[in-house]
């Protein structure tokens, strides 16, 4: 294996560039740095203990008698790995971050202070009700206004992430049939949706069966009407929907599902776009999730934690699961639980998660709101919009835009490779982006446009911020059309050029193993 | 607004260069009656900074905060001092606000914390490889029954009654969906949990046993036979860790022979939080691994010959299996497996049995003291930083009276097994590293008066 052992040496020559080779393989700013296991050692510590009492003959005999292997280090250590590892990170707090379908908008500061308060942070969830009002408030508050936002009837707090949001709406569902005696089998999914929907369907028991697009980027009516039938469970749509257009037959679509027995559920990822201008309960929609970490400004945190929270129609609502906040006459907030259901809440479906949901992702969520309020959150989804266009209007002379004929996208902008030279793909545009300081769009999702890239700015991006994107961009993608093979190089800049994703996943290293005698020695 | 950029001189200039006269006509595709006229109703006005602030602190005031009084409650979440610098190193952008690393030339800070993440539950669990991460333990014990049933092709499961019940509720909610037959039991107020009644329910259609280490009563157990009779029927052995603290001074559930070992990581490195978020652990043998859910980053080169970091094995994973996939999982907990690997990378291994053995000999402490008031016993043989008590008198209303006197004093069994008559007096006592000689007195005091 051609592996560095000792991780931080450079192994390999100058590369095309003639750059010369440091000793430490640093480069000023960019800062190379071991692994743990290669620093650290059993015996450091970064935390003092004061005296250490003992007792003895209460483990069960259990007690611990080899090395774990968990190396320590001390606190300037621990604080330099971990900072010098965050420096080799893209963040929206350095630039455009333009996701498609991730919504990367800024995460503001006061959300992170006012999670921090010590009645959110420090209060533990099995504490007596009476002493945790003001937390029981806080998700009641914040469900009242996703009801409010969204139009809805009902509200299950509990879900970790969008898709374990997705998981609940569709046990609602399930719950929903099967106390009607009704037993489908199928879950209808477009070609269009994430990942997460297909496979969520199948973990609820589902069989799932794809809906084809027409060639306007939406659900086809046409075909969706005529595979409606008895064995259709529900049908899952993402409005807006992947391809950033707006499912303007939506209602029909929701009418026609309902008319044959079976429910819609709504991917609600996109739902930045809309907030404050649609109500999806208007749409006819029975549950759609709500990303906090999306549309409510919760931060990513490099894959979580998210925050899933699923509003549902009248229809559904009675199965949401449990433990929810209700709002007794007195005044007093009440956690509904297993215990208290049968009087408050009888056909549950069940429990998503131990305790009540993302606490930490509700505080945040909910100061995001209060600070926008009603006319700012109209002004987000405004504002989205009009990036979105800003950027498909000024790029789609350079790049194919395969749905901007007919009309504005909403908050992201989707183009394919069209046009791009023999051996040039969407990949190295891309990864020359990296190399321009910008993050790079979505790529290759949806699946039915070629080589897509879907662009989602957020409305957090200055015109300067955009101006400077489209410039990069552009310059970018006229290299595409011309083929320009130096493309294929691309990120030099970056704290690592292409990575071997193939040998990873053959010879998968999914822990650090000390190297061998021989190689130590080197 | 002070999150919005835009001015409205620019908003003009941009609606000019896409060419249309207002916002509006960019939600053409918003057919009419589905547009929302609003306002939202109930909702305000945007507000200040110092406004929202305040809001929030006012809530935030109506909390009893364990912090600042006698504090003993466990139960699957722990109250442990984190290091300042944890909370430092998560707050950082460049690890806050940036998103799954599906572009690692640009992500090499997550993808290498996730790899020593992986590798640290890995040791910790005494098991070969882990995941970059779960929702919180409760969800990664359902997919690791899950993962069980892929595996042995076996659809019944075995859970010990020593099992969190909140983790079992959700088992049995996602069982009904799935083809999983569950075999459940609520546990007894002995001083040792059934092996032999549990080990005698094994059979040849048995898929996994679900035993929790230490158990929901704060008892520990040694999982070899358990793990012997499993094996020998074909079975996987699941262990699930609540208090992983405790890993640092009793055996991992690997070295005893548990196949997948689950938990929640929360009491390493991540707050209260009044129950989120959390993260959950998923770690498993090495032959396993494509059968594994979740997140993992994996070794390779760059293009230079650089060792660096990317995801790996996504073909078991939602965005490219799509209904085929292990789970449906997408977003996991990585900020929150952040802070529980800067915190044990400052412990480190001798850390870690330092903090152990000071929770274990602060539980002995507590465990004497309150079980020598009369009438008061303690139910467990063994226990690390968590007991049960069996009181006189009910639990629950004790717990209450016990708030009354300023004392956070433990989980009744009551809140958990409601209906359970045989549980009612019991009070599960967690004691860690934060409790003071003035907190044991005044739960000492308190829990006097309560009894009597």
């Amino acid at each position: 294996m051609t592996v560095n052992p000792s991780g931080w040496r450079p192994s390999a020559p100058a590369n095309e560039q003639g750059e010369t080779q440091t000793v430490t393989g640093n480069r000023a700013l960019m800062l190379e740095e071991p692994l743990i296991f290669e620093i650290g050692t059993t015996e450091q510590t970064g935390v003092d203990f004061g005296e250490m009492p003992r007792c003895e003959g209460r483990l069960a005999g259990l007690e611990r008698n080899r090395e774990i292997g968990l190396p320590g280090l001390s606190e300037p250590e621990t604080v330099r790995h971990y900072t010098r590892l965050s420096r080799q990170n893209y963040a929206i707090d350095l630039g455009l971050f333009p996701l498609g379908s991730c919504t990367m908008k800024h995460n503001p500061r006061l959300n992170e202070k006012v999670a921090r308060m010590p009645g959110f942070a420090d209060v533990h969830p099995l504490q007596p009700q009476e002493t945790v009002q003001g937390a029981l408030q806080v998700i009641n508050q914040l469900a009242f206004w996703l009801l409010d936002l969204t139009g809805m009837w009902g509200v299950a707090m509990s879900p970790k992430a969008g898709a374990h949001g997705e998981l609940c709406g569709l046990l609602c569902i399930r719950a929903a049939l099967e106390a009607r005696g009704d037993k489908r089998e199928v879950v209808l999914v477009p070609e269009s949706a994430h990942g997460t929907n297909p496979a969520t369907a199948a973990f609820a028991g589902y069989r799932v069966e794809n809906i084809p697009a027409n060639s306007a980027g939406r659900v086809d009516l046409d075909a969706l009407k005529a595979r409606l039938g008895s064995d259709v469970a529900a049908v899952m749509i993402t409005n807006p929907n992947t391809c950033g257009l707006f499912e303007p037959d939506m209602k029909a679509i929701s009418d026609a599902v309902h008319a044959a027995g079976a429910f819609v559920y709504c991917d609600g990822a996109n739902f930045n776009a809309i907030v404050g201008r649609v109500r999806p309960g208007d749409l006819g929609i029975d549950a759609m999730h709500i990303n906090l970490h999306k549309t409510f400004s919760t931060p990513h945190g490099g894959g979580g934690p998210g925050s899933g929270p699923v509003v549902l129609s009248e229809a559904l609502a009675p199965y949401g699961p449990l433990p929810f906040v209700a709002k007794m006459p007195d005044g007093e907030y009440k956690l509904v639980e297993e215990e208290n259901a049968g009087e408050m809440h009888p056909n549950a479906f069940g429990r998503m998660v131990a305790f009540h949901g993302q606490m930490g992702m509700f505080t945040r969520a909910l100061a995001y709101i209060l600070s926008h309020g009603a006319d700012g959150l109209k002004q987000v989804a405004e504002d989205a919009v009009l990036n979105a266009n800003y950027i498909l209007r000024s790029l789609s002379d350079v790049l194919d835009a395969p749905f901007a004929k007919a009309g504005p996208c909403m908050h992201e902008a989707i183009f394919s490779d069209r046009g791009f030279g023999d051996d040039v793909n969407t990949l190295d545009l891309a990864k020359a982006l990296i190399d321009e300081g910008f993050h790079p769009m979505t790529m290759y999702f949806p699946l039915v446009v070629h080589g897509a890239m879907l662009v989602e700015p957020t409305e957090t991006e200055s015109k300067a911020s955009l101006d400077q994107f489209i410039a990069a961009l552009r310059s970018i993608a006229e290299r595409a059309r011309a083929g320009d093979p130096s493309l294929k190089a691309a990120p030099i800049y970056a704290p690592r050029r292409r990575l071997d994703e193939t040998l990873a996943a053959r010879k998968p290293v999914l822990v650090y193993r000390e190297p061998e005698p021989a190689q130590a020695a080197e | 607004m002070r999150y919005l950029p835009l001015s409205d001189a620019d908003r003009g200039e941009m609606l000019r260069v896409i060419g249309v006269s207002s916002v509006d006509e960019l939600f053409h595709d918003v057919p009419e009656d589905a547009r929302f006229k609003g306002p939202i109703h109930r909702l305000p006005m945007h507000a200040s900074e110092m406004a929202v602030e305040r809001h929030m602190a006012a809530l935030s005031r109506k909390n009893m905060v364990a912090g600042d009084v006698p504090f003993f409650l466990g139960c699957g979440a722990y109250r442990h001092h984190i290091p300042a610098s944890v909370d430092h190193i998560i707050q950082r952008g460049e690890f806050l606000t940036s998103y799954t690393p599906y572009q690692p030339e640009i992500a090499q800070g997550t993808l290498q914390m996730m790899f020593e993440f992986q590798t640290q539950v890995a040791r910790l669990f005494g098991c070969e490889v882990a995941n970059a991460s779960m929702y919180d333990g409760s969800t990664a014990m359902w997919e690791a029954i899950l993962m069980a049933h892929r595996i042995t092709r076996r659809n019944k499961t075995i859970i010990s009654s020593g099992v969190h019940p909140h983790y079992v509720k959700v088992a049995e909610t996602l069982a009904k969906f799935s083809e999983d037959a569950l075999a459940t039991a609520i546990p007894q107020l002995d001083a040792e949990p059934d092996t032999e009644r549990l080990i005698g329910k094994i059979g040849p259609e048995t898929s996994a046993v679900v035993v929790q280490y230490p158990d929901i009563l704060g008892r520990i157990t040694d999982l070899t036979p358990i793990a012997e009779a499993a094996h020998a029927a074909g079975a996987l052995l699941i262990a699930v860790v609540t208090e992983p603290v405790a890993l640092g001074l009793i055996k991992s559930p690997g070295e005893m022979g548990a196949d997948i070992v689950v938990g929640e990581g929360q009491s390493i490195g991540v707050g209260l939080q009044f129950g989120g978020p959390y993260v959950g652990l998923f770690a498993c043998r090495e032959k396993h691994v494509r059968q594994m859910p979740g997140r993992l980053a994996g070794e390779t080169v760059d293009a230079e010959g650089k060792r660096g970091f990317v995801l790996t094995l996504s073909t078991r994973e939602q965005h490219i299996r799509r209904e085929k996939a292990t789970s449906n999982i997408c977003t996991s907990s990585v900020l929150c497996a952040l802070a529980f690997t800067v915190h044990l990378t400052l412990l480190g291994e001798k850390g870690l049995r330092q903090l152990a053995q000071l929770n274990h000999a602060r539980a002995c402490e507590v465990a004497d003291r309150v079980s020598a008031i009369p009438g008061v016993s303690i139910v467990n043989q063994s226990f690390f930083n968590e007991f049960t008590l069996k009181l006189p008198v009910e639990a629950r209303p004790a717990v209450h009276a016990l708030v009354e006197r300023g004392v956070l004093g433990g989980v009744s069994l009551g809140r958990l097994y409601p209906g359970a008559d045989a549980l009612q007096k019991g009070l599960v006592v967690a004691v860690t590293e934060t409790v003071t000689d003035e907190d044991i007195l005044a739960f000492e005091t308190a829990l006097k008066e309560v009894v009597r």
